[in-house]
């Protein structure tokens, strides 16, 4: 007895602040560099929601500023719809307040937690207040905040309030310092730059101390805002259901048919049937035993899938595409939106996108891309379900090396958006394996796997039609000159070779004894004006025929001449210089013309 | 074919080539040319002069992508530079070729295989041996030693030699170029060609040759194309029995294969290279178990490379058959020098007279 009365002085209660305070990891604060990259995550989440449930364009501006010994300022400024004076504090004084977490629908924020986590981790490492601008519209003022988090009893603690002269008209301002370091700078960076990939309507401006960088938006189109649903049957704890039934003064079968997504009348009957429940009973009036029955019998009923169109937010896949052609210079893009489908009562929806060569790198593994509902994942790649996914795909037989993870100038983006992302843990960084969303993603990576070979597939053969060109325009002519030689023969005219191969205008420039050549042979049946640039450190003073037009740059001469070629004819021109430089020849089709430089 | 008409030969068959590329290029066809496919799918026994040659399958290269334009390009620098090696009477190694070709910008070689293959490609087309080009390997030919007399063209004016009284205890050095030489006259029985060094000397110390009035020959392993055309030479000069004496391993046996029959590389050459009359004197796997050699287990790639010559069209003989078998079922094999077991003397004075007499030479 003794003891246990001891220990009763011990055992008191715990505030959801005291709790996080010592599980920083959870939220995402658990070293300092990452929490510069949760705050700004956090609060760029928040921003693009609001702006979405607002319809407006996002305009989002981000400040790091160093502003002390380890002591970093970061400033998040939105135009989405601002919050009223009264809720501000509650918004970002108070853990576990939200107005999205009882809604079920597409949202990229969800718990409330994460930026009244940045709050009371600014608190905690600086001590200093967070201050917070916000703007309701044209004819309400602005009002600028002081806020702390009371960590005994998680309510917020305002330390100044008052009217704030602001020139925007509607919009956010959080301001937050706390200690961390700019370690992760280039992931914060990587960060931005994907966030901005899958919201290709928002434009990002950031200033990281004194520099300043853009991602601008591609698509001028407002998101259509997710509609939330009612909880589907099949997708629903006992927990909510008990406080649904609580807060109802229906009977059952209205309770049912009006409480959730996709049951009728008949369906409402069944269930009451069978759970042995009259379907005239008050909800409210259920013992929790009968709350259980009622529950089992309706996961045993069939009820259709939820109704999925207006809860999800896809990119699609033209916004996709953009996105991605905007931050990654490649080769090929190709996207997929996979239909709607259920786990566990709850609709998700798959993106997936493929990306190759361009600017990607060549060595090592494929860039990988994770989002969950609009927002990047950065941490956890090895534990993701995703990453799981890509390596299971075979991307052997997309010819794509692979060791795990597919190999080469290969960026891979796997999007999932659902009503409720299963994350493995609070911090939101890694999906956990549910096998309905793993299916979807490897049905959408094969197909986009199959679209990827076709199309390296069709490059290559291009490549082999250059190759050959350039045989025939580069090679062949040597070939003759040395033949010529050893037979000692006159030199062979090798160019109806060429015409016979090829039906194309072929511009050569070959240089010979500091006498340079520019050989036009029109063998395609353009018969328009083409217009030739030839840009090296000669003057060409002396060509035939004469340059119709000359400029010069640092020692560059960019010589101009105009002609037309008719079919079948060849132009010459001919001058003194070292030869080098760039041909290029304008005014006729890019498949329909080929420049060798017989000098490489 | 006297040294004259080889190079004559030589620069037609070039020229021809050359004069082909030029035809095809004036009428306005893409330049090609065909070529012995060169694996050993397209390796075939000529029962007729029992030796291997190219099969009939040929691959067309034509100039239309750059690679096959590439490989013309190199083949006609390579031409024009043989025509002007003869034009001038040097030659060069195929190895200062390769360094050559550093300054022929696109048709430069990549590695010294690219233009070994190209030799011996112009090889085939033109039915002269690459000494006709006036290319030769860099190795050392091997030596002989014995009772004949060569007459030999050399830079300081013709020579005479006696290969026992005029040359040094390792014996006369074969030349890269073969062609060169002419057979004056000899006093001997037979050829044994030798392919460890150590046997060969402990022949030349034992007196054997003069004993014997033989004429010893070291193959050096896998023997050179000039050591298989010395023996092809002798052969078909003199009509002397060539006997080959090797260690007892499968490997060995293809030494004598080649010396015999022919290898894969020079299949076009096989005629003028290999000498069907060569008989094969030893190790025998009967002589481990005659003698009771000291002898090795055999390993698994032995085992299987015996089994693949037991099918092997060369060793398609009962002797063959019965020896390999035997080795097979004994599982050992057995280095030449293991005689030395029995004492220094045994190899000169027992075994090979006892084996040469069964053999019907002496």
């Amino acid at each position: 007895m003794v003891l246990a009365d001891e220990l009763a002085k011990q055992q008191r209660s715990i505030s959801v602040a005291e709790f996080f305070e010592k599980n920083k990891h959870l939220l995402g604060f658990d070293s300092p560099t990452r929490g510069v990259i949760t705050t700004i995550k956090e609060a760029v989440d928040n921003s693009l929601d609001a702006c979405e449930e607002a319809q407006v364009l996002p305009d989002i501006f981000i400040s790091i500023k160093k502003t002390g010994n380890d002591l970093f300022r970061i400033i998040v400024e939105d135009n989405g719809p601002g919050i009223t004076p009264a809720q501000v504090p509650f918004v970002f004084g108070k853990l576990l307040y939200g107005s999205r977490f009882h809604q079920i629908r597409q949202t990229r924020g969800q718990q409330g937690i994460g930026i009244s986590a940045a709050v009371l981790y600014a608190q905690l490492t600086s001590g200093l207040p967070t201050i917070v601008i916000s703007r309701t519209g044209a004819k309400e003022p602005a009002h600028r905040f002081e806020i702390q988090i009371k960590i005994e009893t998680n309510e917020p603690d305002i330390i100044a309030q008052e009217p704030f002269e602001w020139d925007r008209i509607h919009g956010t301002r959080v301001q937050i310092e706390f200690k961390s370091t700019m370690a992760a700078k280039k992931k914060l960076l990587e960060y931005l730059r994907y966030t901005s990939v899958v919201n290709p309507h928002a434009r990002f401006r950031v200033e990281l101390d004194d520099e300043a960088f853009t991602f601008e938006r591609v698509s001028q189109e407002v998101i259509v805002c997710p509609v939330s649903i009612q909880p589907h049957p099949h997708g629903i704890e006992l927990g909510q259901f008990k406080r649904m039934a609580a807060a109802s003064d229906q009977n059952l079968i209205d309770f049912l048919v009006e409480g959730f997504s996709r049951v009728g009348k008949k369906i409402a009957q069944d269930m009451c049937d069978r759970a042995g429940l009259k379907s005239t009973l008050k909800a409210k009036g259920l013992s929790a035993d009968q709350q259980k029955v009622l529950l089992a019998a309706m996961q045993e009923i069939a009820v259709p899938a939820p109704p999925i169109s207006q809860c999800l937010s896809p990119i699609g896949e033209e916004l996709i595409r953009r996105g991605l052609d905007k931050e990654f210079q490649m080769d090929f893009v190709a996207a997929r939106t996979r239909a709607t489908s259920v786990f566990s009562g709850h609709p998700f929806m798959v993106e997936a996108a493929i990306g190759y060569g361009g600017k990607l790198t060549s060595e090592g593994n494929a860039v990988i891309l994770r989002f969950a509902n609009r927002v990047p994942l950065m941490y956890q790649q090895g534990a993701c379900a995703i990453t799981e996914c890509i390596m299971n795909v075979n991307w052997k037989a997309y010819n794509l090396s692979q060791q795990g993870l597919p190999m080469g100038p290969v960026l891979i983006l796997v999007h999932v958006a659902s009503t409720n992302v299963p994350f493995t843990s609070e911090s939101k960084d890694a999906i956990a394996s549910i096998s309905e969303i793993e299916k979807e993603i490897v049905l959408a990576l094969q197909d986009l796997g199959r679209e990827l070979k076709n199309f390296v597939s069709r490059r290559d053969k291009n490549k082999l039609a250059e190759d050959r060109a350039r045989a025939v325009c580069a090679i062949i002519p040597e070939i003759a000159e040395k033949v010529s030689e050893i037979v000692e023969k006159p030199l062979i005219d090798t160019t109806p070779i060429e015409g016979k191969l090829m039906k194309k205008l072929i511009a050569k420039k070959a240089t010979r004894n500091g006498k340079v050549t520019l050989e036009l042979a029109n063998y395609s049946s353009y018969d328009g004006e083409i217009t030739v640039y030839d840009i090296s450190a000669d003057d060409a003073a002396d060509a035939v025929p004469k340059a119709d037009f000359v400029s010069e740059m640092d020692g560059q001469f960019t010589k101009v001449w105009k002609m037309v070629i008719p079919p079948k004819t060849v132009w010459h021109a001919e001058y003194s210089g070292k030869g080098g430089g760039i041909l290029d020849v304008r005014g006729i089709d890019d498949n329909k013309k080929m420049v060798v430089d017989l000098d490489v | 074919m006297s040294k004259e008409e080889l190079e004559k030969k030589a620069l037609v068959s070039l020229l021809n080539i050359a004069s082909a590329w030029y035809d095809q290029m004036k009428s306005g066809e893409i330049p090609s040319i065909s070529l012995p496919t060169r694996t050993k799918y397209n390796i075939e026994f000529d029962d007729a002069s029992e030796v291997w040659k190219y099969g009939d399958k040929e691959s067309m290269r034509t100039a239309a992508s750059a690679k096959s334009a590439t490989h013309l390009l190199k083949m006609a620098y390579v031409i024009a530079f043989i025509k002007q090696q003869l034009a001038e009477n040097r030659s060069s190694t195929l190895r200062e070729m390769y360094y050559i070709s550093e300054g022929w910008k696109r048709a430069k070689f990549g590695a010294q295989d690219e233009s070994n293959f190209l030799i011996e490609d112009l090889e085939i087309l033109s039915e002269v041996p690459r000494e006709g080009f006036h290319l030769h390997p860099e190795e050392n030919g091997a030596s002989i030693y014995g009772p004949m007399r060569i007459r030999e063209e050399t830079r300081r004016g013709m020579k005479t030699l006696h290969c026992q009284d005029d040359v040094g205890q390792a014996g006369y050095t074969i030349p890269n170029n073969v062609e060169n030489i002419e057979f004056v006259d000899h006093d001997a029985k037979f050829v044994i060609a030798i392919e460890t060094g150590g046997m060969y000397d402990r022949l030349i110390e034992n007196g054997f040759d003069e004993e014997h009035n033989a004429i010893l020959v070291h193959l050096k392993g896998q023997p050179a194309r000039s050591t298989r055309r010395m023996l092809n030479r002798i052969s078909t000069t003199w009509d002397l029995p060539i006997l080959v004496f090797t260690d007892g391993d499968p490997w060995s046996y293809r030494i004598y294969g080649s010396v015999a029959y022919g290898a894969i590389k020079s299949a076009h050459m096989s005629e003028m290279l290999a000498t069907p009359k060569a008989q094969f004197l030893g190790l025998q796997p009967s002589d481990i178990r005659d003698y009771n050699l000291p002898s090795d287990k055999l390993s698994d790639k032995d085992i299987e490379a015996l089994r693949s010559e037991l099918t092997d069209p060369r060793f398609a003989t009962d002797y063959w058959k019965k020896e390999i078998n035997l080795q097979i079922e004994m599982g050992l094999k057995s280095e030449q020098q293991a005689f030395a077991a029995r004492g220094l003397d045994f190899v000169t004075k027992k075994y090979l007279p006892d084996r040469l007499s069964e053999m019907g030479i002496i």
